[in-house]
C-alpha cells in the first residue's frame, strides 16, 4: 500500500489520481501507524509552509515524517519541508535535507509556473528521463542547491529540482501533472 | 528555461463540450474528457475548462465532470464559471481541479480573490478580464462582455495581482472571434505591469498569430478554442514551428 499523507495542503487528490493511473492502490491518511507500515509514503503538498508545519507540528507528523524508513516522496511544498528552514513565514522545518528555502528574486515573474527542462538530472528517480525532458512547476520559494541535490532547474537562479536522502526523495515540479515524463518519475519512485 | 505555454479553452454545457469538432481519433466529440486527453497527447502545456451551464442545478453536475477530467487527464487543468464564492471553489479544488477562473464575480467583489487565495493559495486563482478598447482607452467588461464596468484593464489587473492572483488571463475582446491574432499591445502593457503570469487569449487564427503574441509581449500562454476544436491548427505542428521561430516551447 502507497501511503499519501494527509495534512491542510491541496492537490492531494491529483497524486492520488496519478498513483492509480500507473496502477498501484493508495491510501490517504494522517495515521502514524498507516504511515509507518505502508511500502511508500508521498508527502505531497500545494500551500503555505508556515500554516503546514503548524498543522504537521500539532498532529504530531512533524517527529513521525522524519523516522520512515520506507521510500518517502516529498512533491513542491513537500520537497521544501523536508528541508532545514524556509523563508515564507521564517518556517522551521523538517530538517530530512541539509537546504534553505528562498523566495525567488523578484526580477522576473513569480511563481515559477509552467514547465521546465532540467540543467543536470541524476539518480533513480530519473531512469530514462533526459535533462531536456520538460516538467510542471508552481513555486515561489526554492530550495538552495545543496549535497544532496539529484536534479537542478534554472529560473532567476539555480535550484533545486529534486533532493535525495537515504530513503527521502523529493521534486519540486509536479510528477503527477507533468504529462508522460511525469509518470516516467513517479513510477521509477514507486518501483523502487 | 521555462516554456511558453499554448492553452486550449473547451466551453462546456450541461457537461458536454460546446463546440463541434472533427479530430478523427476521438469517437464522441462532444465528451470533454475523450477531447482532453486527444489535446494533453498533442501537447497542449494546460487546459481550461469553462462551464456556461446555465442553471446552478445543472452546474453542479459540474463536479462530476471535473472529477473525471482529474482522474484520467495528467497535466494541469483550470476550471470556471458561475464561481461566487469560496464554496464553489471547494467543490471544484476537492473534484480534482489545479485552478479555478474568476471574471464578474471577482470584479463585483474583488476581496473574492483574496478569500480563494487565502485559502487554497495563490496558485490556483486565475483572475480572467474581459477587455475592450473604448474611447476611454483599454476598460474591463463583465457578464461574458455585454456589460462595461469602470474598472480600466492595467489598474484591475494590478489590483488582482495585489489581491492575491496567480495569474491573469486576459482576452480582448476586440480580436476575439476575428482570427486576425492577439491583441499585442494591451497584453504587452498588462504583461509589464504585473509580476505574475499573463495568459492572452482572444483572436488566434493562424500559427503565426501565437509566434507575434510571443515575440512581441511578455506573455507566459497563449489561449485559445475554435481554432484547437475544428482541428484548424494541430497543437503538435504549433510547437514545432514556433520552436522553429525560436520561441521556447515543450
Amino acid at each position: 500500500m502507497i501511503a499519501i499523507v494527509k495534512y491542510n495542503a491541496g492537490n492531494i487528490r491529483s497524486v492520488q489520481n496519478a498513483v492509480s493511473r500507473l496502477g498501484f492502490e493508495s491510501r490517504i491518511t494522517d495515521d502514524p501507524a498507516e504511515l509507518m507500515s505502508a511500502e511508500k509514503v508521498i508527502f505531497p503538498g500545494v500551500g503555505e509552509a508556515g500554516s503546514a508545519m503548524a498543522y504537521l507540528r500539532k498532529s504530531g507528523l512533524d517527529r513521525i515524517i522524519p523516522e520512515i524508513k520506507v521510500p518517502v516522496l516529498g512533491i513542491c511544498l513537500g520537497l521544501q519541508l523536508l528541508c532545514r528552514h524556509s523563508e515564507e513565514s521564517d518556517t522551521e522545518c523538517l530538517g530530512v535535507f541539509d537546504a534553505d528555502v528562498k523566495l525567488f528574486p523578484p526580477v522576473d515573474k513569480i511563481p515559477h509556473m509552467g514547465w521546465n527542462d532540467f540543467i543536470t538530472v541524476k539518480g533513480k528517480l530519473f531512469k530514462n528521463v533526459s535533462k531536456d525532458d520538460n516538467v510542471y512547476y508552481v513555486h515561489s520559494y526554492y530550495a538552495e542547491i545543496s549535497s544532496q541535490t539529484t536534479a537542478t532547474c534554472e529560473y532567476i537562479v539555480p535550484f533545486s529540482a529534486a533532493m535525495n536522502r537515504n530513503n527521502f526523495h523529493a521534486t519540486q515540479f509536479h510528477p503527477e501533472k507533468s504529462a508522460l515524463v511525469g509518470e516516467t518519475i513517479l513510477r521509477n519512485f514507486l518501483q523502487l | 528555461m521555462l516554456k511558453r505555454r499554448i492553452i486550449p479553452c473547451l466551453d462546456i454545457r450541461d457537461g458536454r463540450t460546446v463546440k463541434g469538432i472533427n479530430f478523427v481519433n476521438i469517437i464522441d466529440a462532444g465528451d470533454p474528457v475523450a477531447l482532453a486527453r486527444s489535446y494533453a497527447e498533442q501537447g497542449a502545456d494546460e487546459l481550461v475548462f469553462l462551464d456556461i451551464t446555465a442553471t446552478i442545478e445543472k452546474r453542479k453536475a459540474f463536479a462530476g465532470l471535473v472529477e473525471r477530467i482529474a482522474a484520467e487527464i495528467n497535466i494541469p487543468f483550470t476550471v470556471g464559471g458561475g464561481i461566487n464564492n469560496v464554496d464553489d471553489v471547494a467543490v471544484l479544488i476537492k473534484a480534482g481541479a489545479d485552478k479555478i477562473t474568476i471574471n464578474s464575480s471577482a470584479v463585483k467583489r474583488p476581496d473574492l480573490i483574496k478569500e480563494i487565495a487565502s485559502e487554497f493559495g495563490s496558485q490556483c486563482v486565475v483572475v480572467a478580464i474581459d477587455t475592450k478598447f473604448t474611447e476611454d482607452g483599454w476598460k474591463v467588461f463583465v457578464n461574458g462582455g455585454r456589460m462595461i464596468t469602470p474598472f480600466k484593464t492595467v489598474p484591475w489587473a494590478k489590483k488582482a495581482e495585489e489581491l492575491g492572483a496567480g495569474e491573469i488571463l486576459l482576452t480582448s475582446m476586440n480580436t476575439d472571434g476575428t482570427k486576425s491574432g492577439f491583441s499585442l499591445d494591451i497584453t504587452a502593457e498588462v504583461s509589464r505591469k504585473v509580476n505574475i503570469p499573463v495568459i492572452a487569449s482572444g483572436g488566434a487564427g493562424t500559427m503565426q498569430h501565437f509566434r507575434d503574441v510571443f515575440f512581441n509581449t511578455g506573455c507566459s500562454a497563449a489561449l485559445a478554442a475554435s481554432i484547437f476544436h475544428f482541428g484548424e491548427i494541430n497543437i503538435q505542428d504549433l510547437k514545432k514551428y514556433l520552436k522553429s521561430e525560436n520561441i521556447a516551447v515543450r
